[in-house]
C-alpha cells in the first residue's frame, strides 16, 4: 500500500461564503471544488490547462482550477459559475448566452461564462478581436464560437443599458 | 391559438441549467456507496494474452477485479455483429483493448493499482495501413481483411471512356479525426447482483447501449435500463463507444454490488475511443468536349481499425455520397473498409461522407483545370436537377436548385472579385490569398431501408393540467433536440413551447426512437412527434372537447375532461416508410435517402509561404435544408460543423505510433480556438420538404462534408499547390510548396 | 488524475529565508513550486517524479517589477500577465511582452511565471528567446550566498541548469541598453492561440551607418535548449545587409540548430521555418 500523507484544511471564500475544505495539499482545486465543496458547475475537460472548462476566478483573476494545487487556495477569494446568478436573476452574460445560442452542449459554458465575465471586468467594451483573444483559452467544440461572440457583444449592450 | 413557435428563436429548453452550471453531467452525479472503476488495456497492437500479473504493494483484496471470465452473457459489444469483445480474452487486436477492470472507492489508489497490473502478451505481427491491409500483409480479419465492400453501377462505365475528350485521375486521402466533445465519456452503473442492470451516462443512443447490455448480461430486456445524463457533446463519438463503457461499469457493479462510476480522463478518451475513419479515394473521370461528366470511376477505401463496429454503415454513406450532387450517366463506385490493428474507427458527424466528398470536390477542381473551365462552370454544367438520377439511380423528386445556391454563395463571398484581385495581389509578398468552394449534398436519415428497419416510435402524452410530454429515445447533446421537439409539438397543438416538456431519455420510460445520429432527429423523429401531437389534438377535437380555435386554458380544460372521461391521453406513433421509396441492398440502387440537404460552401484562406500556415479568413455557408425550425440553433449547427471542418482541413492531425495515438492530449491534438475560426457566415434557402415536420430536413452532419474541400481548393488557388490530403498541416503544405517551386 | 496525490507533499514557507533555509538543510529534497502551469500538467499525467515541494507562489520577496535607470528588474514570480501589461516593458522590451501574450491562455498567463519558465527549461518556451536577445541576467539566491549570472549559458543542456539544488531564482533583470535597436519576434505554433511553438525566433540589432553594428538572435524549439545563434550573429555583425549576407547567415543557422521530428512537427519544417524567420528578420532590418 503506498504511503499516504495527512489531509490538510484549507480556508477560503467561495462565492462570498467562507469555507474550510479538507484535502491532500496537492489535490487539484478543481477536484476539491467539485467533490468537497459540491460545486460541480466547474467542469473538467482535459486536466492540462488547455480547454478552460475548469476556469474560475481566484483573487480576481481567471485561472484553470485543474492547475491549482489546493494548498495555494489558502486565503483565496474564489468565484465559480454557481456564484454568477444572484437570487434567481441571471447575470447579463448568462442572459446573453441563453438568448443568443452561446451554449449548446453546455460543458464549456461555465468556464466560457467565467472567462467572458472576467474579460468584461477588465474591458467593458471589447472589440471583436479582443473578445476572440479573451476567450481563446476556452475551447468550444459545438458553436464554432460565432454565437459566443454574439452573446458577449449582447452582454456588453445589456451591461451598458443597465448602468 | 398561440403564434407559431417554429421559425422563432425560442429559448433553449435546458439552457438555464447550462448557463448556471446546474445541469448535471455524468461526472457530476454521486450515488450512495459509489465506487470508481478503471480499465487496464493491452499494451501491444496485436498478440496473444499469456497471463495477467497483479504487482506488489497494492491491497488487491480491497479491489473488485473483473476479467472476461466474469461476464455472465456473451463477451461482446453487440452492435451490427458481435465481433468486438467487451474484455479481451486470449487475443488482443489493438493497443487500447480493455483486458481487466478494477474498482475501488479511492480514485488515487485505483490509478496506482492500474499501473501495477501487467498484461503478459506474445506479440503477433500487426497491420497499420490501408495499403498493408489490402495487400494482406497479415490476415487479421477473416480471409481478406475486408469488413464490407460495396459496388454501385450506373450506366456502363467501361464503354463510356470513348466518349470522353479528357480523362483525369487522382488519389486523395483524409486522416483520422477525434470528435473531441469537451465532456469526456463516462458511465455510472448499478446492478442488483444477478438480476438487474441500470446505467446512467453520456451517450447518444440509449437503445444501442440497452441492446449491448442485454447481450452482455444475458438478461431479459426489461431488466436492463439505460438513462441518458446531460451530454457534453457527441458528434458521433458517443454513438457506439458508450456501450463499451456501460458494459465495463455494469460488470464492476454486478460483481461488487455497488454503484460504479467510470469517467475517462482526456488521455484515455483520446487514445481508446473511436475516431473518424481515415480514407483513401481514387478517381478516374471522363469529360466530354463541352465539359459534361461522361464517366466517373471511384474507388473508396476506409480504414476500419480492429473490429467491424459501425464501419459497414459508415462505408455505405461514404459510398453513396462519393459522386456528389451531379448528373453523370455512367458511374462505378467500388468501396471497402479494411481491418487494421488500431482502435476501431467509428461514427463522426458526416459518417463517411466528409471523406468521399473531400476527394470528389478537390478532384473536380483539378478536372476543371485540366478541361480549361472555371471550377464553377464545370459544376454548373453537371449539377443534378429535378427528375435526373444520382449515382445510385435515385431519381431526384425534390426541387433542387444547386445553381441558385452556387450563385448566392459566390456572390455573398465576393468570389469573382476576389479571384481576380488575389491574382494580382499574390504576385508580391509572402502572403498568398485564395478562395475556393465545394458543392455537395447530404442525405438525412438512415440509408436505404434503414429507417424501415428501425421502425422508430415516439410518444406524446398530455396531463390533466394540460402539460404535454414528449417521450422519445432521441438525445439532447447540444444540438437542440429538446427545443426542436418542443417547437414541433407546440405548433402541432397550438401551444407555447413552455407547455411542452421533453422527458429525459430513459429506456424504462421512452420508446425506441432509433439512435440520435444521421441527421435524422428533426426530420424523422420530429415528424413522429408532430404526428403524435396532432393526433392528441384530433382526439380532443373528435371527442368534442376542443374547438377549432382555442387557447391554452381551453386546451387544459379539454385534457382534464378527456382524462376524467376516458383515462390516459396519449399518442404513440410509429414510423411508416413512404410507399414510393424503394431501396435494393443487393444492387445498391434506389432511394438512398428520403431527402437531401444541398449546399455550396466558400472558403477564403491566406497562406504565409514563409511558414506554410494556412488560415481561414472568411467562410460563407449557403444551404437548402427545408424549413428551418429554429434559426439560432440551425445556424449554430452549421457554424459548429464548419469549425470542426476547419479542424479536419488544417489542424487536427493524429500522430500514430504502432496503432496508438501518440498525441492524445489537447495540447498536442490541435482543435481550433476562437482565434482560428473566422466569422462563419451562414445562409439558408428554405424549400419545405413534404415529409418533414413543418417541412424540415436534416442538418447536423451537412457542414462537415463541404468545409475541408472548400478550404483545400482555396489553398490550391492561393499557392498552386496540388493539395490531395487533409489535414493540410503546415509541415505537409511546406513540402507541397517546395515541390511547386522546384 | 494519474498520480497518487496523497504521496505528494507541499508546504508553504513563511518567507524567502525560511524557504532557502529548508532548501539548504535538505538540498534537492524540496523543490520550489510557483504557478504550477507546468508541474500540475505533469502531476495530472502521472509524470511528476519529484514528490516534495515548497509553494513559493505567495512569497512577496519574489514579486514586483522595479525600474531603475540601468535595469528593469522582475521578481521571479512575475506572471506573464504582469509582463504583458507593464508600461516600461511594453515600450522598451516589446518582444518579452509579445512572448508573454503568446504564452498559453489568459488563465495560464495569470499563473505562469517568468522564473518558473526559466527553471522549467523547456526548449519550446516562449519567453527565453526574448530574454536571450535582451541579455537578461538572473539572480540566484541561497541561504549562503547570492549571485548574478547571465541567462545566456544558464541552460547547459536539455533541462540542465547552471544552478545548485539549494538555489532559487530571485530576480531577472534586463539592461536598458537597447534604445535604437530594431526588434523582432515571431512564434510559429500549431494554431493562433494557446499553442506550443514549433519554431520561435527573437532578434535584436543595432544598425549604424548602413551596417549591422551589433545583433542578437535566439531561437526556441530547434535544439535541446533555447539557443543563442552566436555563429549566425557573427556572420551578420559588422556587415552591410545584402541578400548574399542573409543567405550566408541562413546557412550558418542551419549548422548551429539541431531540429528534430516529434509529435508536433518535423525537423525539415523547423529548419526551413527557422531560416525563413531569419530571412524575415533580415528583411525587417533592411527596410
Amino acid at each position: 500500500m503506498p504511503e499516504a500523507l495527512r489531509r490538510i484544511r484549507v480556508q477560503c471564500v467561495i462565492n462570498g461564503k467562507g469555507v474550510s475544505l479538507e484535502a491532500y495539499p496537492m489535490a487539484r482545486l478543481l477536484d476539491v471544488l467539485r467533490e468537497e465543496a459540491g460545486l460541480t458547475g466547474t467542469k473538467e475537460g482535459c486536466g492540462e490547462g488547455e480547454c478552460g472548462a475548469c476556469s474560475i476566478e481566484m483573487d480576481g483573476v481567471l485561472v484553470n482550477s485543474c492547475l491549482v494545487p489546493v494548498l495555494q487556495a489558502e486565503g483565496a477569494v474564489i468565484r465559480t459559475i454557481e456564484g454568477m446568478a444572484g437570487a434567481g436573476q441571471l447575470s447579463a452574460v448568462q442572459q446573453a448566452f441563453l438568448a443568443h445560442g452561446g451554449a449548446q452542449c453546455g460543458i464549456c459554458t461555465p468556464g466560457m461564462i467565467l472567462a467572458a465575465v472576467n474579460l468584461l471586468s477588465r474591458n467593458a467594451q471589447p472589440t471583436e478581436s479582443e473578445i476572440r483573444e479573451g476567450l481563446s483559452g476556452n475551447l468550444c467544440r459545438c458553436t464554432g464560437y460565432t454565437k459566443i461572440f454574439e452573446s458577449v457583444m449582447e452582454a456588453c449592450r445589456l451591461l451598458e443599458v443597465g448602468k | 391559438m398561440k403564434d407559431p413557435q417554429i421559425g422563432k428563436a425560442v429559448p433553449r429548453k435546458e439552457g438555464r441549467e447550462k448557463v448556471t452550471g446546474s445541469a448535471r453531467y455524468v461526472d457530476d452525479l454521486t450515488f450512495p456507496g459509489m465506487i470508481h472503476g478503471v480499465t487496464v488495456r493491452s499494451s501491444i497492437a496485436r498478440g496473444r494474452i499469456l497471463g495477467i500479473q497483479f504487482g506488489e504493494g497494492i491491497p488487491w483484496d480491497e479491489f473488485t477485479i473483473v476479467t472476461a471470465k466474469d461476464i455472465p452473457g456473451k463477451n461482446c459489444v453487440a452492435l451490427l455483429i458481435e465481433d468486438q469483445p467487451c474484455l479481451a480474452d486470449q487475443f488482443v487486436n489493438h493497443p487500447e483493448e480493455a483486458v481487466v477492470l478494477l474498482a475501488h472507492a479511492d480514485k488515487y489508489l485505483l490509478e496506482e493499482a492500474r499501473r501495477a497490473v501487467r498484461i503478459e502478451t506474445q506479440p503477433l505481427p500487426p497491420v497499420f495501413t490501408i495499403e498493408d491491409s489490402l495487400a494482406r500483409k497479415q490476415v487479421i480479419w477473416v480471409e481478406d481483411n475486408i469488413f464490407k465492400a460495396y459496388q454501385v453501377e450506373k450506366g456502363n462505365v467501361d464503354t463510356a471512356w470513348e466518349a470522353a475528350e479528357f480523362i483525369v485521375e487522382g488519389e486523395y486521402e483524409t486522416g483520422a479525426q477525434e470528435q473531441l466533445y469537451i465532456e469526456p465519456q463516462g458511465m455510472i452503473a448499478q446492478a442488483g447482483p444477478g438480476s438487474r442492470v441500470t446505467v446512467w451516462g453520456s451517450l447518444q443512443c440509449p437503445y444501442y447501449v440497452h441492446k449491448a447490455l442485454v447481450r452482455l448480461f444475458d438478461l431479459p430486456k426489461e431488466q436492463v435500463r439505460v438513462v441518458q445524463t446531460e451530454t457534453g457533446g457527441g458528434f458521433g463519438g458517443k454513438e457506439e463507444y458508450p456501450s463499451m463503457i456501460a458494459g465495463h461499469a455494469a460488470l464492476l457493479a454486478w460483481k461488487s454490488g455497488k454503484p460504479v462510476k467510470i469517467v475517462y480522463d482526456r488521455a484515455e478518451d483520446m487514445a481508446a475511443t473511436t475516431k473518424r475513419h481515415p480514407s483513401r479515394t481514387r478517381h478516374r473521370t471522363g469529360i466530354s468536349r463541352d465539359g459534361k461528366l461522361v464517366a466517373m470511376e471511384i474507388d473508396f477505401t476506409l480504414d476500419g481499425g480492429a473490429y467491424e463496429t459501425l464501419s459497414p454503415v459508415v462505408l455505405s454513406r461514404g459510398t453513396i455520397h462519393a459522386a456528389g450532387p451531379y448528373s453523370c450517366p455512367n458511374v462505378r463506385i467500388r468501396s471497402r473498409v479494411v481491418a487494421t490493428n488500431a482502435p476501431p474507427h467509428g461514427a463522426f458527424r458526416g459518417f463517411g461522407a466528409p471523406q468521399s466528398v473531400f476527394a470528389l470536390e478537390r478532384h473536380l477542381d483539378r478536372v476543371a483545370a485540366a478541361v480549361g473551365l472555371t471550377p464553377e462552370e464545370l459544376r454548373r454544367r453537371n449539377f443534378i436537377h429535378e427528375g435526373e438520377t444520382l449515382a445510385v439511380s435515385q431519381v431526384v423528386r425534390e426541387k433542387v436548385q444547386m445553381d441558385k445556391l452556387l450563385d448566392r454563395a459566390l456572390e455573398l463571398s465576393g468570389y469573382h472579385e476576389k479571384r481576380k484581385r488575389f491574382a494580382t495581389e499574390n504576385a508580391r509578398g509572402p502572403i498568398k490569398l485564395g478562395i475556393g468552394f465545394a458543392s455537395f449534398l447530404h442525405g438525412a436519415g438512415f440509408t436505404g431501408s434503414g429507417e424501415e428497419y428501425l421502425a422508430s416510435e415516439a410518444l406524446v402524452t398530455a396531463t390533466r393540467e394540460g402539460k404535454v410530454h414528449v417521450l422519445a429515445g432521441s438525445t439532447e447533446m447540444g444540438q437542440g433536440t429538446n427545443t426542436i421537439f418542443a417547437q414541433i409539438a407546440a405548433d402541432a397543438l397550438g401551444l407555447d413551447c413552455q407547455q411542452i416538456e421533453i422527458l429525459q431519455p430513459d429506456t424504462a420510460l421512452v420508446p425506441n426512437s432509433g439512435p440520435t445520429v444521421a441527421s435524422r432527429t428533426t426530420m424523422i423523429v420530429g415528424k413522429l412527434v408532430e404526428s403524435a401531437a396532432l393526433s392528441i389534438r384530433k382526439t380532443l377535437q373528435d371527442a368534442g372537447l376542443l374547438k377549432a380555435e382555442y387557447g391554452s386554458k381551453e386546451f387544459q380544460d379539454a385534457c382534464c375532461r378527456y382524462i376524467e372521461k376516458f383515462g390516459a391521453l396519449q399518442s404513440l406513433v410509429k414510423y411508416q416508410h413512404p410507399q414510393d421509396l424503394h431501396w435494393d441492398d443487393g444492387t445498391y440502387q434506389g432511394d438512398a435517402y428520403g431527402a437531401y440537404a444541398w449546399a455550396v460552401y466558400v472558403a477564403e484562406v491566406s497562406v504565409d509561404t514563409r511558414t506554410a500556415e494556412a488560415r481561414v479568413e472568411d467562410f460563407v455557408a449557403v444551404q437548402e435544408v427545408g424549413k428551418v425550425i429554429h434559426p439560432v440553433l440551425a445556424a449554430g449547427q452549421i457554424e459548429g460543423g464548419v469549425a470542426q471542418g476547419i479542424g479536419f482541413a488544417l489542424y487536427e492531425n493524429i500522430v500514430w505510433q504502432e496503432g496508438r495515438m501518440a498525441n492524445g492530449q489537447m495540447t498536442n491534438y490541435i482543435m481550433p480556438t476562437s482565434m482560428d475560426v473566422p466569422n462563419i457566415r451562414v445562409y439558408f434557402e428554405e424549400i419545405p420538404y413534404a415529409r418533414g415536420p413543418a417541412g424540415a430536413k436534416g442538418i447536423g452532419e451537412l457542414p462537415l462534408d463541404g468545409t475541408a474541400p472548400a478550404i483545400a481548393n482555396a489553398i490550391a488557388h492561393a499557392t498552386g499547390a496540388d493539395v490531395r490530403a487533409v489535414p493540410m498541416t503546415p509541415e505537409k503544405l511546406m513540402e507541397l510548396l517546395e515541390s511547386v517551386h522546384a | 488524475m494519474r498520480s497518487f496525490v496523497p504521496q505528494y507533499r507541499m508546504e508553504t514557507p513563511r518567507n524567502l529565508a525560511d524557504a532557502l533555509a529548508r532548501m539548504a538543510r535538505e538540498p534537492g529534497v524540496w523543490r520550489p513550486f510557483a504557478g504550477g502551469t507546468d508541474l500540475m500538467v505533469l502531476l495530472e499525467a502521472g509524470k511528476l517524479p519529484h514528490r516534495q515541494f515548497l509553494s513559493i507562489w505567495k512569497l512577496p520577496e519574489l514579486r514586483g517589477i522595479a525600474v531603475t535607470p540601468e535595469f528593469v528588474t522582475l521578481g521571479a514570480l512575475t506572471t506573464y500577465s504582469e509582463v504583458r501589461w507593464h508600461e516600461v516593458l511594453r515600450r522598451e522590451f516589446p518582444l518579452l511582452c509579445r512572448a508573454a501574450a503568446e504564452t498559453g491562455s489568459i488563465a495560464t498567463q495569470n499563473r505562469g511565471t517568468l522564473g518558473g519558465n526559466i527553471a522549467n527549461a523547456s526548449p519550446a518556451a516562449d519567453s527565453p528567446p526574448a530574454l536571450l536577445v535582451y541579455d537578461a541576467e538572473l539572480e540566484l539566491v541561497s541561504a549562503r550566498d547570492e549571485r548574478w549570472v547571465a541567462f545566456h549559458g544558464f541552460w547547459k543542456g536539455y533541462k540542465k541548469l547552471e544552478m545548485r539544488d539549494d538555489e532559487l531564482i530571485r530576480r531577472i533583470r534586463l539592461p536598458r541598453n537597447k534604445n535604437g535597436w530594431t526588434q523582432f519576434y515571431r512564434k510559429v505554433g500549431s494554431r493562433h492561440a494557446q499553442a506550443i511553438s514549433k519554431v520561435c525566433l527573437a532578434g535584436t540589432a543595432l544598425q549604424e551607418s548602413g551596417s549591422i553594428a551589433d545583433v542578437r538572435i535566439a531561437l526556441g524549439s530547434v535544439a535541446p535548449i533555447v539557443l543563442r545563434a552566436t555563429e549566425t550573429e557573427k556572420i551578420l555583425r559588422g556587415q552591410k545587409l545584402t541578400a548574399q549576407i542573409a543567405h550566408t547567415a541562413e546557412k550558418a543557422l542551419a549548422r548551429e540548430i539541431t531540429p528534430i521530428d516529434d509529435i508536433r512537427s518535423t525537423a525539415h519544417y523547423r529548419l526551413r521555418v527557422a531560416q525563413n524567420l531569419l530571412w524575415e528578420f533580415c528583411e525587417v532590418l533592411a527596410s
